[in-house]
């Protein structure tokens, strides 16, 4: 008695002039009819302009641990930030 | 190894930071989580059927509507839920198999039944009332999707409260009978309301694992008390009695002192003896085997169109 549906991953994008961000998931038998459960579970109340379903095994993600040295070099660039650099308070604009 | 990553775990707890779908956690919370979240979605959907029942016989096309949206509401709720179990590695179909098996339970104020529209009212006002208070701390919950999706559901609950409230002040407005219903079904459903939080602190052995896991937030006696306090002004300001001759103001404790709770009840509901246990899951049970072959034939659209 099973027939399961596959899970998509659901982006939205609340309003124009903002990134899509991933809201849930939910079960659809293809993309279609993933576009159309997203638009009635996700956007009830005007919640999203735009829709992306993403099936979830295609998703790949960074390793679990989000201390994981796989961001480490990021870390010890501190000459990227603006605050890194002295400069006198009383140079304009900058 | 474990014991590095259960150090994290813990740092995170302890900086009330949220634990994500691939950390790494203990199998006692991620147990605990699923048990909590897959309950919590059945309720939603378990819970459509009290209110569903009137849908076909509202009073008037807007509340009609009205009903409809709130009963949709809920099913997205249900939703929102099972999304959050799915990222700690629970299926969707077990789930639903555990719940029409009776392997995992609902809320027991669902095993109530909805014998007049003023039921729709006094749900709206004290059961849903009562969930807000439950849910509004587990926004803050320490496992993130379940945050989310709590933040959603409490966004969308306030409008299920308010229109029951709005309900009741006009059937209040209405004749002597309509009067009468709404303090009827008031007497049914505030003993069941006040069960809505749980058993009692010193019968709930988990509280205080749940707490230091941030999986819960205040226990079940406090949001109790909260509710009651937040209720007997909205019961006098609708012009109804609630049905506790022990119901009065403690200026001392600043708080309302009621009347004990017959625990009795509540262990027999949750046993599978309340008024409609068999029904509401013979209910679950037929829309979800009525459904396989509409969920067979979706699938084979799908596989004959993609190849």
């Amino acid at each position: 008695m099973s027939s399961s549906w596959p899970l998509w991953e659901v982006f939205l994008r609340g309003k124009r002039g903002l990134n899509h961000v991933h809201v849930g998931s939910l079960h659809a038998a293809d993309a279609e009819m993933a576009l159309r459960h997203a638009r009635d579970l996700y956007t009830r109340r005007n919640e999203g302009v735009s829709i992306w379903v993403v099936r979830a095994a295609d998703v790949t993600a960074s390793s679990p641990d989000e201390k994981d040295p796989f961001f480490a070099p990021a870390a010890d660039k501190v000459y990227r930030h603006p605050t890194f650099y002295d400069i006198p308070d009383d140079v304009p604009h900058m | 190894m474990t014991d590095l990553l259960e150090q994290h775990f813990d740092a995170t707890i302890a900086h009330d930071r949220r634990i994500e779908p691939r950390d790494w956690m203990p199998d006692a919370y991620r147990k605990t989580m699923v048990r909590q979240i897959a309950q919590h979605a059945h309720s939603e959907i378990i819970g459509m059927q009290p209110e569903g029942n009137w849908i076909t016989r509202a009073p008037s096309l807007r509340r009609k509507a009205i009903l409809l949206a709130k009963v949709q509401d809920e099913a997205g709720h249900g939703m929102y839920l099972y999304s959050a179990a799915e990222t700690l590695g629970a299926d969707r179909a077990d789930l639903t198999e555990l719940l029409i098996s009776g392997g995992q339970k609902y809320s027991s104020i669902f095993n109530y039944p909805t014998l007049t529209y003023a039921d729709v009212g006094v749900i709206g006002w004290l059961v849903d009332g009562a969930a807000i208070c439950n849910q509004v701390p587990l926004c803050r919950s320490s496992y993130g999707p379940y945050a989310r999706a709590m933040v959603r559901i409490c966004k969308e609950e306030s409008f299920h409260q308010r229109q029951g409230y709005e309900l009741l002040l006009t059937m209040m407005r209405g004749t002597e009978a309509q009067r009468a219903m709404v303090q009827d079904a008031t007497n049914r459903f505030w003993w069941p309301s006040l069960m809505m939080f749980g058993p009692p602190d010193d019968r709930s052995p988990n509280t205080e694992r749940s707490m230091a896991w941030g999986i819960k937030r205040h226990t079940n006696d406090e949001l109790r008390q909260r509710f009651v306090d937040m209720t007997v002004p909205q019961a006098d300001k609708l012009g109804v009695t609630l049905p506790d001759p022990d119901l009065r103001w403690n200026g001392e404790r600043g708080r309302y002192d009621f009347g004990a709770v017959d625990w009795s009840e509540l262990d027999a509901v949750i046993k599978g003896n309340g008024p409609c246990n068999a029904q509401r899951i013979d209910a679950r049970r037929k829309a979800h085997e009525d459904g396989d072959w509409v969920r067979a034939a979706a699938l084979a659209h799908a596989a004959k169109a993609a190849s």
